[in-house]
């Protein structure tokens, strides 16, 4: 009954080729054929955003795309945020201000604030408060997430003015 | 350096935040197979026939099943009442699967497993099942009024009466220079945890013995029922609470039917069988807290000093009765709270509707009582003429009558005594750190600029750390590392960190040489669960006990293998050595491995075996926590909006572990109050059939609505466990509701509208303000 394709893509860098139902989920597929569980289910219904993940550098919700349409782009999951052992700033930032609880949400979190710094290099608690809409947490009431992301924000840019060519804000 | 009250960063935090947390849905050993649930889309009626055929039929279905014919299930099998009481005349508990009617919309009738979660979900979609229709009952005044019952062999709808009180409430009011009278109505929805339900049960090779996971605030729970329900000894059953689970929150304390049905399930086809459950379930299935109507007055002196408080309170238990009537009895004995009431009684009807059962969230019935004498006092004050903070200077139990013994009995069946803390000065801190005194100068420079502001304040006392118990077991390996074992299970009150912290204090370690084992019935024989801000008083104090029980066992052994006394023995960084001569000494795996014995031989000194002990500390009653919340909001009188700009929270939960992990509680506490009291409503129609089933529907408060809470922290320690704590998980929440409305209500003062129920929608504040009436109680 079910019909399947091929699909072709990176997945934080790595080249992926795999046979998918054509209905599977990106996050499913993710989760269930790839192992990269870091990715949560909260509500499948495109509300929650644990499931968020980058495909081609946009924050989407992993539950609401199907495998099938990243055929050829680049996905990069919470598993390719950081390299290696280390933890990137961002997560760094979210340790020191506790701005996780049970962790549940925070992979979709960390994407989306991820994406949100990639394109805003000196951002105001509003504008934290604002991008950080599209996840539900029920642990934390937000206040350390926005200190966490602005506090990286803050980072990323004296970084950024000690060392010019460093090429970057965190991401 | 002691780790005990500092900001320890979270041993928990490196694997989740790069995706390597465990949670149950992560779990999938090879060959497991999926279960997916065929659910009543009626909220009331008789099962007439099930067809299980075209399910069956489906390529990749390896079972179908109804309650008559799972194996392993008893027929007529219930699930257990986790907490009988007297007082219940109709102690309903559900059926794993329906057995012949059923009572809510999403009450499981069958199951299907197949390969995968897709297949089973097509095949459950395909069961078909006749209903005939029973009359349902949708809430609480239907349930007393619609002259039909919620189940179809009952009379009523009276679930459970009680009377709660103290002290002569008739010459209270007889003699009362003021009365106020209110009817009130607090709603509240679910717990709504990010992560959802999950069960996994595997079977062990010869089919005797079962591993199940089960994403649970309470594995022995689950693990008694599982034995109970099945008819399995204790040997043949480990459950385990994954040691991350994604928010508890109150509703994964109890036992599902999926708890039960998926071990079965396992038993039966002799594979792992996994259950997740989706957000749709957990909006059906997912225990709530929802509604109680309080009728209540209030009895007042000429200088606005209480002199009663009566009245009644009907409570909405749903369909099942899981937790008997804990949560409408915490509320009634939560009632008087820090004042001084000298006669109290209140008469609660727990009433059964076709709606998904009711058990403790986040606060647990406390809210509401809250919400109902602080509500009161406001309308007191204004009635006599007082300010709304002096009504409440008048009243507090003064901080030389600690402890201070209300007159009730709380559920742990103990006496309520306050055992510590100045209300008066967190009330004071309270109302300066809120710049209380100049805020009618800011609401009139406000009114003045088309600003409508208001402030609204609200007290609350705790019973925390309830027992009975929760044990620890602490043992220092041969390789120097301390073990933490404990029945507690987390999801994400950072037990990691916090149990390790005590631990290593005790034993002079690095907290790095600790870990910690959580919720596995395989390491701790008996365990209750994770509710009630309980944690940290009991499994912290059994783990202190133990460390300090491990420490001496230590000494004893050193002074014996070191040939000296035991008060010249020191211990430091893992090693013990005699006291001022360094080289001397054995490290903790050294002395572990001594104690572990060497077969024939004798104990050194005659020293006990092991470097280990266990706890089982046991409080000999509740420690009150208690708090006081003022919040300043603004509304857009243009759209009803509330804009909460400044959020003052004094709190007072004795000495702190670890201040970072109790400021998270807090925040994340005050979140949860704002939703319940701006945002989330569990919505059902007069069919009883639930119309708040995805989040775009419910909704759960987002960044953009809850204010950074501005904490005052109060230090009264109690005597009541060897830590001087107290739990900190609900006083964020608690009160928070009740002093967001008196805020609205304080706003929009000159409509002369009392706000009685929460939540308050814009739409609701809207139409106050252009109508000067309070719009129809939606919830």
């Amino acid at each position: 009954m079910a019909t399947t394709r091929q699909i072709d893509c990176t997945v934080n860098g790595e080249p992926v080729t795999a046979t998918v139902e054509t209905r599977l989920t990106l996050a499913d597929f993710l989760r269930d054929q790839l192992t990269l569980t870091g990715t949560h289910l909260g509500c499948e219904h495109g509300v929650c955003g644990a499931c968020t993940v980058h495909v081609d550098g946009a924050a989407v919700r992993g539950c609401l795309m199907l495998a099938v349409q990243v055929d050829g782009s680049a996905v990069r999951t919470v598993e390719g945020l950081s390299d290696g052992d280390a933890l990137s700033p961002l997560q760094q930032a979210f340790r020191e201000n506790h701005a996780l609880q049970c962790g549940f949400c925070t992979p979709g979190v960390l994407m989306s604030m991820q994406s949100f710094l990639d394109e805003h290099t000196n951002p105001t608690a509003n504008d934290v408060t604002e991008a950080l809409s599209g996840n539900l947490c029920r642990c934390t009431g937000y206040a350390a997430v926005v200190a966490a992301t602005l506090q990286t924000a803050r980072d990323g840019v004296e970084h950024h003015d000690q060392s010019p060519t460093s090429g970057g804000n965190g991401s | 350096m002691s780790y005990f009250g500092n900001r320890v960063q979270r041993r928990e935090d490196p694997a989740l935040l790069t995706g390597h947390g465990r949670f149950i849905a992560d779990h999938q050993p090879p060959g497991t197979v999926h279960a997916a649930f065929t659910r009543s889309p009626l909220a009331h009626a008789r099962i007439r026939s099930v067809d299980l055929s075209a399910a069956r039929a489906v390529p990749g279905v390896l079972a179908v099943y109804t309650h008559d014919d799972l194996p392993g299930l008893p027929k007529g099998a219930r699930l257990p009442l986790h907490v009988p009481n007297a007082a219940i005349t109709k102690p309903h508990t559900q059926a794993p699967l329906a057995d012949g009617e059923v009572c809510f919309a999403g009450e499981a009738v069958a199951v299907v497993v197949a390969e995968n979660s897709y297949v089973a979900e097509d095949a459950a979609a395909l069961v078909a099942v006749e209903y005939d229709d029973l009359p349902p009952v949708s809430d609480i005044e239907s349930a007393l009024n619609g002259g039909h019952p919620s189940h179809a062999d009952d009379a009523d709808n009276v679930a459970a009466q009680l009377t709660v009180g103290y002290g002569d409430v008739d010459t209270a009011f007889a003699e009362a220079a003021h009365v106020v009278q209110a009817t009130l109505k607090p709603h509240r929805g679910g717990g709504h945890a990010m992560e959802c339900r999950g069960v996994l049960a595997q079977p062990d090779a010869d089919g005797h013995n079962l591993t199940v996971r089960s994403g649970t605030q309470a594995p022995h729970l689950v693990k008694r029922s599982i034995m109970d329900v099945l008819g399995l000894s204790g040997d043949q059953v480990r459950v385990i609470a994954p040691p991350d689970v994604g928010g508890g929150f109150g509703p994964k304390a109890i036992v599902y039917p999926e708890d039960i049905i998926v071990p079965a399930l396992a038993r039966a086809l002799g594979r792992p069988v996994k259950w997740i459950e989706d957000r749709r379930e957990h909006f059906l299935c997912t225990t709530q807290e929802r509604d109680q109507i309080w009728t209540v007055e209030m009895a007042l002196n000429g200088d606005g000093t209480l002199r009663g408080l009566r009245g009644t309170m009907a409570h909405d238990s749903g369909a099942y009765l899981p937790w008997g009537v804990i949560m409408p009895y915490i509320s009634a004995t939560t009632t008087p709270g820090p004042y001084v009431l000298p006669a109290y009684q209140l008469h609660v009807t727990c009433v059964l509707t076709n709606t998904v059962p009711t058990t403790p969230v986040r606060g647990a019935g406390r809210p509401q009582a809250v919400f109902a004498i602080e509500r009161l006092l406001d309308q007191a004050a204004d009635q006599i003429g007082l300010d709304r903070a002096d009504i409440r200077r008048r009243n507090l139990i003064p901080a030389d009558q600690m402890p201070y013994e209300v007159g009730l009995t709380y559920r742990d069946g103990s006496p309520v005594i306050y055992d510590s803390g100045d209300y008066p000065a967190t009330l004071e801190a309270g109302l300066e750190r809120a710049e209380y005194t100049s805020f009618a100068e800011r609401q009139r420079a406000g009114r003045a600029e088309g600003r409508l502001l208001g402030i609204g304040m609200a007290f609350y006392v705790e019973g925390t750390g309830l027992g009975p118990f929760e044990g620890a077991a602490v043992r220092v390996q041969q390789d120097g590392r301390i073990v933490v074992q404990t029945s507690a299970a987390p999801q994400g009150q950072s037990h990691q960190t916090v149990l390790a912290q005590l631990a290593a204090d005790q034993l002079g370690v690095d907290i790095d040489q600790v870990s910690v084992v959580t919720g596995d019935t395989a390491t701790m024989p008996i365990g209750i669960g994770t509710f009630a801000s309980r944690i940290a008083v009991n499994a912290g104090s059994s783990v202190h006990v133990a460390a300090r029980e491990v420490r001496q066992k230590i000494v004893d052994l050193a002074a014996a293998v070191l040939e000296v006394d035991a008060k010249d023995v020191e211990l430091a960084d893992g090693e013990v050595q005699v006291a001022g001569v360094p080289g001397s000494g054995r490290t903790f795996g050294e002395l572990a491995r001594i104690a572990q014995g060497m077969p024939g031989f004798s104990m050194p000194g005659g020293t006990a075996p092991g470097l280990m002990a266990d706890s089982y500390f046991s409080p000999k009653r509740s420690t009150y926590a208690h708090g006081f919340h003022v919040a300043e909001i603004e509304i857009d009188p243009e759209t009803g909006a509330v804009d909460i700009i400044h959020y003052v929270v004094v709190h007072d939960c004795g000495k702190v572990i670890n201040p970072m992990v109790v400021d998270g509680q807090v925040q994340g506490g005050l979140a949860h109050g704002v939703g319940n009291a701006l945002l989330e409503v569990m919505r059902y129609d007069t069919s009883a059939q639930p119309t708040t089933t995805t989040f775009a529907d419910y909704l759960l408060p987002e960044a953009a609505d809850v204010p950074v809470a501005d904490v005052v922290h109060l230090e009264s320690p109690t005597d009541l466990n060897p830590l001087g704590i107290k739990g900190a998980g609900e006083g964020g929440t608690i009160p928070a509701a009740a002093a967001v409305i008196a805020a609205i209500e304080n706003a929009v003062a000159e409509t002369g509208v009392r706000i009685n129920h929460h939540p308050v929608t814009p739409a609701e504040i809207h139409h106050i303000l252009h109508t000067a009436a309070p719009a129809e109680v939606s919830a």
